[in-house]
């Protein structure tokens, strides 16, 4: 177990081509025990490829991630669960026709002994011993995230705030050291996003987890974070604490736009609105 | 996706998690399938042959119905090659009972011979999805039927093989009213094994490489393994099916199971309900009992019109494929589905929610 402020996870010189698509260029940056970690940009600029190659769906075409000192880009994609990292989709990705237990439960899958031979034989052999012993676990989870009542509900019929809680639910149940969220709270209205962000927070302390997330709302990562990157057009444009970020030349830039005239402009527009 | 409401009833309440995870939801459900089993088990005493061979046929092919639907239903993965799979486990268990071993033990045997002929099979599974996979156990279809009719040795050729008459200890399951014994056994056995396959977490493996396989991955789940233990575990139960049915009629031969059969599993699990356990025995039902239905139906019709008597074959046929389409049509959910709804009615009558 790494000590608080240590780094875990660094991602060096990482690029990703498809084709002559450059989705990723030399990007750098390293995330450390314990912090909440913002990864932002305008759409496009490559945030969830970063995370895609961190949990294994994409290669990178060059550099190196290290997870804990270790080479992380030689383990299969299924043993990042027992690696320690677990994570959210942006389009959600729950397992549409079990309830929202079980799909909490899948999250408890490389915690698990029991396979298809005690599972069957369920009473002996220590299957139902261990299914109940993780029901209790799962439990705490939804108790955290407030979903009790929609435990036994498909998750496919749940509304969309609700089915993102459940897969903050799920990813949690694989007690990762290291959670990656992306995007966790694009198309949420203000009460849900009050959820989200307290959620989020509550984690580090309760459960001790590292946060990399990526977000479009800038309030909620400028309040939430410790370091945020910015990428750009897949390269790394700033990163530092929220109000260095904020107050980076690069990151207006890529945000507002270069015309200078033209915010201007803008700026007036919206004052006179106000006025 | 529908979702049906299911109250539960009042007075019956899951104060433990143990409670909460039982194989049936309430105490009447659980009654009422015990109360299936004994009926069963009655049956020979009341009823003849025709009835006993009817129950045992739709146990046999419950059983085979059932492990297509761990693998298609829960999985995902659909398998043209079922009926040789069950054919499979036919001849194997005709052959290790030919060589010595007593018949109750061969079933099992044959099972686990069919698992390991299915997982071989079930590699491409690995790689391939949906359709693509779909013409690749067509070609398991062929080849295991050309097997069929060429491996003498183990299949007796074109001419076939003779499976021994069970027996428990000396006394011989050698009528209808015995065999169904021994047919309820593995009924019971198969299906309270995928009930809690389903419940626990090799099972939720399975519906989660079906659902999502992409965030099943990162759950921990190597999809590779899972598509085809999925492989293992459907053909374990063809091949369990397929013993039964081999012992039952005392002969196998390699014509029965062609892409027919195959086909005809996939639709007793399409019109049972994919990935419901208890739609697996239903749909099998359904199958068996449906051109029996129709021909009672045909005839009934020829002897009011006498004019198409010459025809009640064609008339039975087209009925038969009648009732499927119109059956997927008004249901596409399945029986269970049909059941659920049925249930949630009497439970919420009068009102409608």
């Amino acid at each position: 177990m790494a000590d608080r402020g240590s780094v875990i996870l660094k991602v060096d010189d990482v690029s990703v081509r498809f084709g002559g698509v450059k989705a990723l260029s030399n990007v750098s940056f390293d995330v450390r025990k314990g912090e909440l970690f913002s990864l932002i940009g305008p759409n496009g600029a490559g945030k969830t490829s970063m995370l895609n190659c961190i949990s294994g769906r994409y290669r990178p075409t060059s550099g190196n991630i290290a997870w804990q000192g270790d080479d992380l880009l030689k383990h299969s994609i299924n043993d990042r669960a027992s690696l320690g990292i677990g994570r959210t989709f942006q389009n959600l990705a729950l397992f549409g026709h079990m309830s929202v237990l079980d799909n909490i439960l899948v999250g408890r899958h490389h915690r698990m002994k029991n396979n298809f031979v005690t599972g069957m034989f369920y009473w002996v052999g220590g299957a139902r011993r261990e299914e109940l012993k993780e029901r209790r676990f799962v439990e705490t989870i939804i108790d955290f995230l407030e979903i009790q009542h929609v435990r036994n509900e498909p998750a496919g019929i749940l509304s969309y705030g609700l089915r993102k809680r459940v897969e903050l639910a799920r990813a949690i149940a694989i007690e990762p050291e290291l959670i990656l969220l992306d995007e966790p709270m694009a198309g949420m209205n203000l009460e849900e996003k009050e959820d989200m962000a307290r959620f989020i927070i509550a984690l580090r302390e309760e459960f001790d987890m590292t946060i990399m997330m990526i977000e479009h709302d800038m309030g909620v990562v400028m309040d939430l974070s410790d370091r945020v990157a910015v990428l750009d057009f897949g390269r790394v444009i700033a990163a530092g604490s929220p109000e260095e970020v904020l107050a980076d030349e690069h990151v207006k830039k890529a945000y507002l736009g270069e015309d200078d005239e033209m915010l201007d402009a803008l700026a007036a527009e919206e004052a006179e609105a106000v006025a | 996706m529908a979702h049906v409401p299911n109250p539960r009833p009042t007075g019956d309440f899951r104060a433990t998690y143990a409670a909460d995870r039982t194989l049936f939801r309430t105490r009447n459900e659980t009654m009422a399938v015990l109360a299936g089993v004994v009926l069963v088990a009655l049956c020979p005493l009341v009823f003849g042959g025709y009835v006993l061979s009817q129950l045992i046929m739709i146990g046999i092919y419950g059983i085979a119905a059932l492990g297509l639907n761990v693998l298609t239903g829960m999985t995902g993965q659909i398998s043209l090659g079922h009926g040789a799979f069950f054919g499979f486990g036919a001849f194997a268990s005709a052959w290790i009972s030919g060589n010595g071993i007593p018949v109750l033990i061969a079933i099992p045997l044959a099972g686990l011979m069919t698992m390991a002929v299915g997982m071989i099979f079930g590699i491409p599974a690995a790689r391939l999805k949906g359709l693509y996979l779909a013409i690749a156990t067509l070609a398991s279809q062929y080849i295991l039927q050309d097997f069929f009719a060429r491996a003498d040795w183990f299949t007796g050729g074109t001419y076939g093989s003779l499976a021994e008459t069970a027996s428990f200890f000396g006394f011989q399951l050698n009528s209808d009213a015995r065999y169904l014994y021994l047919v309820l056994f593995w009924v019971v056995v198969a299906f309270v094994a995928v009930a809690n396959l389903a419940r626990t977490r090799d099972g939720r493996a399975l519906v989660a490489v079906r659902d999502h396989y992409l965030s099943a991955e990162i759950m921990g789940i190597n999809l590779t393994r899972y598509r085809i233990l999925s492989f293992g575990i459907s053909s374990f139960f063809a091949g369990i099916g397929g013993a039964l049915y081999g012992h039952y009629l005392g002969f196998v031969s390699a014509e029965g199971f062609t892409i027919i059969l195959s086909i005809e599993f996939l639709a007793m699990i399409i019109i049972g309900g994919l990935g419901s356990v208890s739609g697996s025995l239903l749909g099998a039902a359904f199958i068996l009992l449906l051109p029996q239905a129709m021909e009672v139906f045909a005839n009934g019709v020829a002897t009011v019109v006498p004019a198409i008597a010459q025809g009640t074959a064609y008339i039975k046929q087209m009925s038969v494929g009648a009732a499927i389409i119109l059956f997927l049509v008004l249901e596409p959910e399945g029986l269970v589905h049909r059941w659920r709804m049925t249930r949630a009615s009497w439970k919420l009558f009068p009102f409608s929610h």
